[in-house]
Formats: structure tokens, C-alpha cells, sequence
């Protein structure tokens, strides 16, 4: 084995092993740190790719952005351990939702396993900076344009709906 | 095990997205949740950029569109987060099955 294929084992285990444990974490702290840790495969997966541009993007967005976003969300709810803790998997809930997730996996790989995937030949990705900009700028613009709007809307969205009340506090 | 191809990532975006539906159907707290849709939101980016390299390496629509799944995932995290604290504060839950009314 060449070492691209020994990192993308290692990467696709640094994947998927965090995204199990989320699962089987009881804790929700444990649970945004092992999201962190898979949400960082899927950056090494992309930069295995040759999609260097979205890997850094990825620990950029994800990793210091949003993870930091759901710790303060998880700091600014957590009070009380045991009111977060209460009933947090029962034995019903859990079995329903475990049965349905693997019924989605089989249903995925079995689809993943069945379908001939057209496949071009692996060819040498040069450096996509630059390729995501001009695609960004010539045939997506639009979107490009509406998903800047959408931002300033969101922004001022989530800081009116988070903002206390002035007869609350 | 031969060279690492496309369905290599399509199985591994397929278990991720298996474990966020999991993951989304057996907990109560919110933020939770959240994370559980993060874990299948990035599952799908995945299938784009894998799709991008081994289908059309020539062309970069799939990594344009996982630019863009990033773009809406951080807006969706936002929104979400505002919500789930205007609901702590007001009913005093973060626990989904407890938030059964829209107003106090």
C-alpha cells in the first residue's frame, strides 16, 4: 500500500469511529467534541481528494466556527446536568431510531454496492483555489450573489431571536 | 483491497449519514440534534466533492455546491442555536419532546 491509501484508511477511520461514538456518548460536551473530531476526517477526506480549497474551508467553517457556535450553545443551556441528562435515550426511542438508521445504511450501501459508477481515471487535481473562485464567479454568480443576501438575513434573523427581551432581564 | 476509489467514499459518506440519522432519531436535546444533522449535511458534501474528482475532474460544480452546503450549514447552525436559546429562556427546555406549544 501506497501511502495515500494507508492515509485514507487512517482518515476514513477518523471519520467514521468519532461519528459511532457520537451515538454512544452520553455526555453532550463528549458529543460536540467526537463531531469535532469527524467533522476533521471528512477535512482530511477532502484534502485526499484533491479539493485542498474545501479541506481548509472545512476546518475553517466547521471547526472554528460552528463547532465554537454549538459549545456556546451547549454552555449557555447546560444549568442543570441531570435536566440535560433525563431520559436522554430510552429503550424505545433508541430501538426505533437504531433500527431505522441501519435499515438507511443498508438501503445506502446496498445502493452504493449495486449501481455501476461511471469513473474517469484518476488524473493529478492541480491546485483548486483559484478553479473554485472563477467557477464561483462566472456560472455561479447568482447563487453565489442570493447565498450573501441569505447570510446578512440569517445574521440579523439569529441576533433579534437571540436577544433578550429588555422586560426579562 | 485494491486502489482507493469512488465507492471507497460513497460507503464512508454512507455510514456517516446512517450515524446522523441515528443520531438525530434517538436524542431529546436539541443541540444534539443539531449535531446530528452537521454529521449528515457533511455526509452529502462528501458524495459531491467524491462524484466532482472521479466523475468530472475537469469541471468543479461538485466542490461549488459543497462551498455552498457550507455556506448553509453555518446559517442553519446560527438560526438554530437563536432558536434553542430563546426557547431555553422562555420554557426553560432545550429537550425537543418538551417544546410542544409556540408561544409561553
Amino acid at each position: 500500500m501506497d501511502w495515500s491509501t494507508i492515509m485514507w484508511w487512517v482518515m476514513a477511520a477518523v471519520t467514521v469511529i468519532p461519528a459511532v461514538m457520537i451515538v454512544l456518548s452520553k455526555d453532550i460536551v463528549r458529543l460536540a467534541f467526537w463531531l469535532l473530531a469527524s467533522l476533521t476526517g471528512v477535512a482530511g477526506l477532502y484534502i485526499l481528494l484533491g479539493a485542498d480549497f474545501l479541506g481548509f474551508t472545512q476546518v475553517l467553517v466547521y471547526i472554528g466556527g460552528i463547532m465554537v457556535l454549538i459549545l456556546f450553545g451547549i454552555m449557555m443551556t447546560n444549568r442543570d446536568a441531570v435536566l440535560m441528562r433525563r431520559g436522554e435515550t430510552t429503550g424505545g426511542a433508541m430501538l426505533t431510531g437504531v433500527v431505522i438508521a441501519a435499515a438507511t445504511a443498508l438501503a445506502l450501501l446496498k445502493v452504493v454496492k449495486d449501481t455501476k459508477w461511471k469513473e474517469a481515471a484518476p488524473v493529478e487535481m492541480p491546485a483548486t483555489t483559484a478553479r473554485v473562485g472563477e467557477a464561483l464567479l462566472t456560472d455561479y454568480v447568482l447563487p453565489f450573489e442570493l447565498v450573501s443576501v441569505l447570510l446578512l438575513i440569517v445574521l440579523c434573523g439569529a441576533a433579534y431571536i437571540a436577544r433578550r427581551r429588555p422586560e426579562e432581564t | 483491497m485494491g486502489p482507493i476509489g469512488l465507492t471507497h467514499y460513497l460507503v464512508v459518506a454512507a455510514l456517516m449519514f446512517a450515524l446522523g440519522v441515528a443520531v438525530v432519531l434517538t436524542r431529546r436535546n436539541a443541540i444534539a440534534v443539531l449535531c446530528g444533522l452537521e454529521l449528515m449535511l457533511n455526509a452529502a458534501a462528501l458524495n459531491f466533492v467524491a462524484f466532482n474528482r472521479f466523475g468530472s475532474p475537469e469541471r468543479m460544480d461538485g466542490q461549488v455546491f459543497t462551498v455552498f452546503i457550507m455556506t448553509l450549514a453555518a446559517a442553519e447552525a446560527a438560526t438554530i442555536l437563536a432558536i434553542v436559546l430563546n426557547i431555553y429562556h422562555s420554557m426553560n427546555t432545550v429537550r425537543v419532546d418538551e417544546v410542544d406549544s409556540m408561544k409561553e
